[in-house]
């Protein structure tokens, strides 16, 4: 198994914890870090092969992620600030505004 | 028959009362004071009279046509295609539709002017005016069309006039409901006319031709099987039942006279029960094919002229006295046509415009004078105070009962004769007329000796008789010289002084037919004899009323005290409306509550339908609602997994 492989591997493993931690964690901080988690793991996907094929769509592309990635958690981190204010608890589970 | 002379203003016939309507409809307004109803008036009349004065071009047109020429046409647009089928907006005058014009309108002015006077200071002058020009003016369609689609919306507009004319006065339910019954049994009637008329069309298909004109249907009346035809014919003529009141449904004539007088005048004795008649006469050749029918339709109308002249003894009610003696003079109207005699009926028709318009008018008159009062033991020695009134309203009984030389002694006396000479006739036929026409003549003088001789019975409405407004009289007075005169111009051949003009016009369209080969058999000395006869008993009739309302006047009450049960028979019209009601009406009222209106309507569509659509939306959408639990991460839950899904699909195929 050469490098891309590896590399691969490790981004679908890390990308699979991210997903369970955003679908199982009860904090909304634990939540946003699994967020970044995934994203992490796809940029690593992206430069594997950019690597793998000598292609520098895959390094651009990573950038853009990261670009992302990174106005995304600082909205995040705002819209988390705001929701503590209206509801003081952090526990997913025991929010339930969007009921219908 | 493809010779017609193109004569462009035949649509402004019917259409100039169609304009009166809209005219006053639209802006004559609900509640009207004495002052604006020049402005209604003023347009309503003109409108018929305009028509009038179109149909009078159009006969001097017609006359300098040749006899065989004599068709105009003025096809206005085409109007319905649709595979087979297709209709031009078209209409015709030829010599039959000429006279119903002249009649329609001629009267029909005559009825409008005097309505002037009769209407005045009520509160629907507005209204009443723009229906009676809408009655007009579907009266009009229904003559002047040149298809069977313009003749069957004719009749259809003129039974919808009826109702609105009839229950005019709705505030009283009474009236509103004498409206409503005209119109359920003339549907009744209406319902088999459109069987006829659909059967007709779609035979005709079957063979081959698609049409609903008048002339091609003529052209092609021989494609047709005898049962077919008799079919036809039979539920054509149960339309002409509904529709001009022949039994057995005629019950709502009698309660027609709910509403205003003129209405009763126009409506119900010169113009829309006659469109039964005109419809059997302009598809004469449809009948003349078929004996059966025309025996059929004959005694219908035999039948009918005996039974309602018999209920006219008895009644008390000026105008409904009139109402059966229009029932039963329709049915010699119909006893005309059935025997082939289709001049003789269109003739008979003709006079008896005159004089019943002008017995109705002649009524309200007296109505006017008496304060609305319509009970003839009431009224007494009128003959004083209203002579305008009581002369013509005297000429106008002559002529009904078939005097010479007043018209309807022309026109019944032919369609006696007929009756008995036609090769579809029979003596039966006409001892039925005959008997018929004394009996009439003792009723309607009974009526007139009651009204206008003797002492007032009632001292209180005699002390307010005063003779009507010229408005009134005038109309009268016309209509009496056309009572008078018009006979004149269907003199029958045998007197020796020339051709029965009358016929003679009518011919292309009727043609010679069945009765015309019954004349030659008979002798002219039978003729006279049975002229005769028919006098005679009409003198007999006189007489006879003369003896029991002016002579013995105690006499009637003994008779009716000697008969009670024959009486009270005869008094409650044969009971025909309370078996009607036991047998039809309230059958079908206690099915409508119990079972249309409780169970279905209430049951299946306000609660099966109506809330049930609600009730299933409320119980899905309670179903649906749980999927929006508000948890986020089972929301991204269940997209990971349709994701996982498509993917592993994508991927494993």
């Amino acid at each position: 198994m050469n490098l891309a492989h590896q590399s691969l591997w490790l981004s679908a493993i890390l990308f699979g914890i991210g997903m369970v931690g955003f679908l199982v964690r009860r904090n909304v901080l634990v939540i946003l870090m699994s967020v970044e988690l995934m994203l992490n793991a796809c940029n690593l996907a992206f430069i594997a092969v950019a690597r793998q094929y000598l292609d520098m769509t895959g390094h651009i592309y990573a950038f853009m992620v990261m670009t992302v990635a990174a106005a995304e958690a600082a909205v995040g981190l705002a819209v988390i600030v705001l929701l503590f204010r209206t509801q003081r608890k952090i526990n997913v589970d025991t929010i339930t505004l969007m009921k219908g | 028959m493809e010779h017609a002379v193109l004569f462009p203003y035949i649509r402004w016939i019917p259409a100039l009362p169609l304009i009166g309507f809209l005219i006053n409809g639209l802006g004559g307004g609900l509640n009207h004071s004495a002052a604006t109803h020049k402005r209604i008036h003023y347009v309503a009349c003109l409108a018929p009279f305009g028509s009038f004065l179109v149909s009078l071009l159009a006969l001097k047109w017609l006359l300098d046509l040749p006899p065989e020429l004599r068709l105009l046409k003025d096809t206005v647009s085409p109007w319905i295609f649709s595979g087979d089928f297709s209709a031009k907006l078209s209409f015709a005058i030829d010599p039959l539709s000429c006279v119903m014009t002249l009649v329609v309108t001629g009267v029909g002015f005559l009825i409008h002017v005097y309505s002037i006077g009769y209407m005045h200071g009520d509160r629907g002058y507005g209204r009443y005016f723009a229906y009676l020009n809408l009655f007009t003016a579907m009266m009009l369609v229904l003559v002047t069309g040149d298809n069977v689609l313009l003749l069957f919306l004719g009749w259809e507009g003129v039974g919808l006039c009826s109702y609105l004319l009839i229950g005019f006065w709705y505030e009283d339910p009474e009236k509103a409901y004498a409206g409503l019954k005209a119109f359920v049994v003339n549907r009744i009637g209406d319902f088999g006319f459109l069987l006829g008329l659909l059967l007709l069309f779609w035979s005709l298909g079957q063979k081959g031709v698609w049409t609903i004109e008048f002339a091609e249907i003529r052209g092609h009346v021989h494609l047709l099987g005898p049962g077919v035809i008799t079919a036809v014919c039979l539920l054509l003529f149960m339309g002409a039942m509904g529709k001009s009141a022949q039994f057995p449904l005629y019950v709502w004539l009698p309660d027609a006279m709910a509403g205003p007088t003129p209405v009763s005048a126009l409506i119900h004795a010169a113009t829309m029960v006659t469109a039964g008649v005109y419809m059997v006469a302009r598809m004469n050749f449809l009948f003349a094919e078929s004996a059966f029918a025309m025996h059929w339709v004959a005694w219908f109308g035999a039948f009918t002229a005996l039974f309602a002249a018999t209920i006219g003894v008895c009644q008390n009610d000026i105008k409904k006295v009139l109402a059966y003696s229009t029932v039963s003079q329709l049915g010699y109207m119909f006893v005309g046509v059935g025997v082939g005699a289709y001049a003789a009926g269109i003739f008979h028709l003709m006079t008896h415009a005159f004089f019943k318009a002008l017995l109705f008018l002649g009524a309200g008159s007296v109505m006017h004078a008496m304060g609305g009062e319509t009970d003839i033991q009431k009224m007494g020695a009128l003959r004083t105070k209203m002579p305008r009134t009581f002369w013509t309203f005297m000429i106008a009984t002559l002529a009904i009962c078939g005097i010479p030389p007043f018209s309807g002694f022309f026109s019944k006396d032919e369609i006696l004769w007929k009756a008995l000479s036609s090769p579809v006739g029979s003596t039966g036929l006409w001892l039925t007329l005959w008997v018929g026409a004394g009996v009439t003549s003792f009723y309607m003088f009974r009526l007139v000796f009651l009204t206008f001789f003797g002492e007032p019975r009632d001292e209180h409405l005699a002390s307010h008789a005063h003779e009507s407004p010229p408005v009134m009289t005038v109309p009268l007075i016309l209509l009496a010289i056309g009572a008078a005169l018009a006979g004149f111009l269907g003199v029958p051949e045998s007197w020796g002084l020339g051709h029965n003009l009358f016929e003679r016009f009518l011919e292309p369209v009727v043609g010679g037919h069945a009765a015309a080969a019954g004349e030659a058999a008979h002798s002219h000395a039978l003729e006279f004899v049975m002229m005769a006869l028919s006098v005679g008993i009409a003198g007999f009739g006189l007489l006879l009323a003369l003896v029991l309302y002016v002579a013995k006047k105690d006499l009637p009450i003994r008779i009716a005290r000697a008969f009670p049960a024959v009486y009270r028979l005869v008094l409650n019209k044969y009971y025909v409306d309370e078996i009607y009601d036991a047998v039809f009406v309230r059958p079908i009222r206690r099915a409508s509550e119990r079972v249309l209106w409780k169970v279905v309507d209430v049951i299946c569509i306000d609660d099966g339908l109506v809330n049930g659509t609600a009730r299933v939306t409320a119980w899905a959408s309670a179903l649906l609602r749980r999927i929006q639990t508000g948890d986020l991460q089972g929301y991204a839950f269940a997209m990971t997994a349709g994701i996982l899904a498509i993917l592993g699909y994508l991927l494993l195929r």
